[in-house]
């Protein structure tokens, strides 16, 4: 659905996108991780074709960006930039009938869109008057302008709330299943990290590493984390318990005891932890976020 | 060209029909109307008031003021309109939300242009249209098509400085830059140009100038505009000393028309040019 070969982009001296090669699948829901400045929202414009690439070649649907044909696919696409600005003087309903027609979408869509973002009430409010929110919402109205087969979503849940953030995702997840194709960037790692099939890692312009936040975390190996609560507030037994094992340096905090344990000592600890199980009152086992997945892979090149 | 790439009218329609409502929601249409009706009113009725004299004196004297007045407000009006329409979407942040939509650049600053132009006709038309239905209406129908030769050209000049004032905000980084070269322009083309052809005749002594000056008038689409109107049936062009000099044989509508539309089509050109890079 989306290939990107060897595309590179500079703004003066500063090289925003450097060789980038990737391939997104058609109905996948990707994510771009990566800090303010990595590249991602530069990404978006070239695979959008409102940026032209110095170097490299960016598909989409078929037809590559910078060619006339691209202009039909561009119907087929919807679009929410980050810290999206839409017309303050217009509507809510206003404001979709406007992308409507330049799309070329029945207008009669629209009140069925607001009322899916939850704005059927605010419609014939002024958009000056929204919350950030509301903008937000009605920007994902006009991405979603024509049921396009290919979403960019640019950190597009700022503004919202949990709830909003909840019933957003469930409208992506049924965009995803009736065939879309959908680019998302967040800065929330927690929030991405539980949705998207594949992401990137982005830094400095380049991708540091693609694939499932599972194989992510495999292929860097990082350690998992274990906690455990004592039953009584003498937690020496377990400590010197868990000092005799391989496991990383332990952190006491009351009756909680937490340590890192390499992937390949899981088992050894849950033995050394059975073991000790009447002294225990829970016990807890986490795999390493997003977040530290992200930064391992990225320390020291941003 | 591929037949993609030609700017299509839907497009154009829609940037156009929601830059024209703007303007009409705003009330800037109608501020402009009354402004312009309310100065020709005031021209017509007490233009000659320092002879003692009040009321309509003919249509020759009305014209002349009102190629004075028009030539001072209604360029700054159309610069002021579109120094910032593609800057404007630019800094707002709308520019590549319109852009990743089914529409090109070139589509894209046309419906600006169409738009903001048929928002400055219905201005200049309401303005100067309603003066003079109240001004002209027991006049002779030859007075008439001369108000009305005036009000088309009006209009001409109006989408020349509109034309200007979106080239100028496709070339300008910023719309603070952009005000700047808006301003500039007006003081160009209204006050400058006319003191500069007069000092280089002076300094010339006229032979040097003498065949290109009609030529440089042309140069300057407010001169033209000028010309347009105060080359009539009477003796208009002679209250207008710098200008009465043009070869009567060239102030014609069918070579003046095509001079001030060949004004709207080269800043749009370079709009056009520098707006797609």
């Amino acid at each position: 659905m989306i290939e990107l070969a060897g595309v590179a982009k500079s703004f003066g001296s500063l090289r925003a996108v450097d060789g980038i090669d990737l391939r997104i699948r058609r109905g996948e829901l990707f994510g771009f991780i990566g800090r303010n400045g990595a590249g991602k929202s530069t990404l978006f414009k070239l695979m959008l074709g409102l940026v032209t690439a110095d170097a490299g070649q960016v598909r989409v649907g078929g037809e590559t960006v910078d060619s006339p044909k691209f202009r039909a696919i561009r119907r087929t696409l919807g679009y929410l930039p980050e810290n999206v600005v839409l017309y303050d003087n217009l509507t809510g309903l206003e404001t979709l009938h406007f992308f409507a027609r330049l799309k070329g979408v029945d207008v009669g869509e629209c009140v069925p869109l607001l009322e899916q973002v939850g704005l059927s009430d605010a419609a014939a409010r002024k958009v000056r008057e929204y919350s950030k929110g509301m903008k937000q919402r009605l920007g994902f109205a006009q991405a979603l302008l024509g049921n396009p087969q290919l979403l960019f979503l640019d950190e597009p849940t700022n503004g919202l709330d949990p709830d909003g953030i909840r019933e957003f995702y469930r409208m992506l997840k049924a965009r995803q299943l009736a065939g879309a194709t959908i680019v998302i960037t967040s800065h929330i790692l927690a929030e991405i990290q539980q949705r998207v099939d594949r992401l990137a890692i982005l830094s400095a312009g380049r991708i540091r590493a693609v694939g499932s936040v599972q194989s992510l975390r495999a292929d860097i190996n990082l350690p998992l984390f274990i906690e455990i609560v004592s039953h009584t507030d003498d937690t020496r037994p377990l400590e010197a318990a868990l000092r005799r094992a391989p496991f990383g340096k332990l952190t006491i905090d009351g009756r909680r005891v937490a340590f890192a344990c390499p992937r390949d000592a899981k088992m050894t600890a849950i033995a050394a932890l059975s073991a000790l199980s009447t002294r225990i009152a829970d016990l807890q086992i986490l795999e390493p976020s997003l977040e530290d997945v992200f930064l391992s892979y990225t320390e020291g090149s941003a | 060209m591929n037949r993609s790439n030609c700017p299509q009218w839907m497009p154009i329609r829609v940037i156009a029909g929601k830059e024209f409502r703007d303007r009409i929601r705003n009330r800037w249409v109608l501020a402009i109307s009354l402004v312009f009706a309310v100065f020709t009113l005031a021209i017509a009725y007490f233009g000659a008031v320092t002879q003692g004299i009040v009321g309509f004196q003919g249509i020759e004297p009305l014209i002349a003021s009102l190629v004075s007045l028009t030539i001072y407000l209604l360029p700054l009006i159309a610069l002021l309109l579109g120094f910032d329409v593609l800057l404007g979407e630019r800094e707002r942040g709308t520019l590549d939300l319109l852009l990743s939509y089914p529409i090109n650049r070139i589509e894209l600053l046309l419906g600006k242009y169409v738009g903001l132009a048929a928002a400055l006709t219905c201005a200049t038309l309401a303005g100067f249209g309603l003066a003079g239905i109240v001004i002209v209406v027991r006049a002779p129908a030859a007075d008439w098509y001369q108000y009305a030769g005036f009000v088309v050209s009006a209009v001409l000049l109006g989408w020349v400085f509109l034309s200007l004032a979106v080239c100028v905000s496709a070339v300008c980084a910023s719309r603070t830059s952009a005000s700047g070269v808006a301003i500039a322009l007006w003081f160009f083309f209204v006050l400058v140009y006319d003191l500069l052809l007069l000092g280089a005749l002076v300094l010339t002594g006229g032979a040097a100038l003498g065949p290109l000056f009609p030529l440089l008038l042309l140069l300057n689409p407010a001169d033209v505009f000028r010309i347009l109107n105060i080359f009539g049936p009477g003796d208009l062009h002679t209250m207008f000393g710098l200008l009465s000099v043009f070869p009567f044989a060239l102030a014609e509508p069918l070579f003046l028309g095509p001079v001030l539309l060949a004004w709207i089509a080269a800043p749009l050109g370079v709009a056009a040019w520098r707006f797609n890079r």
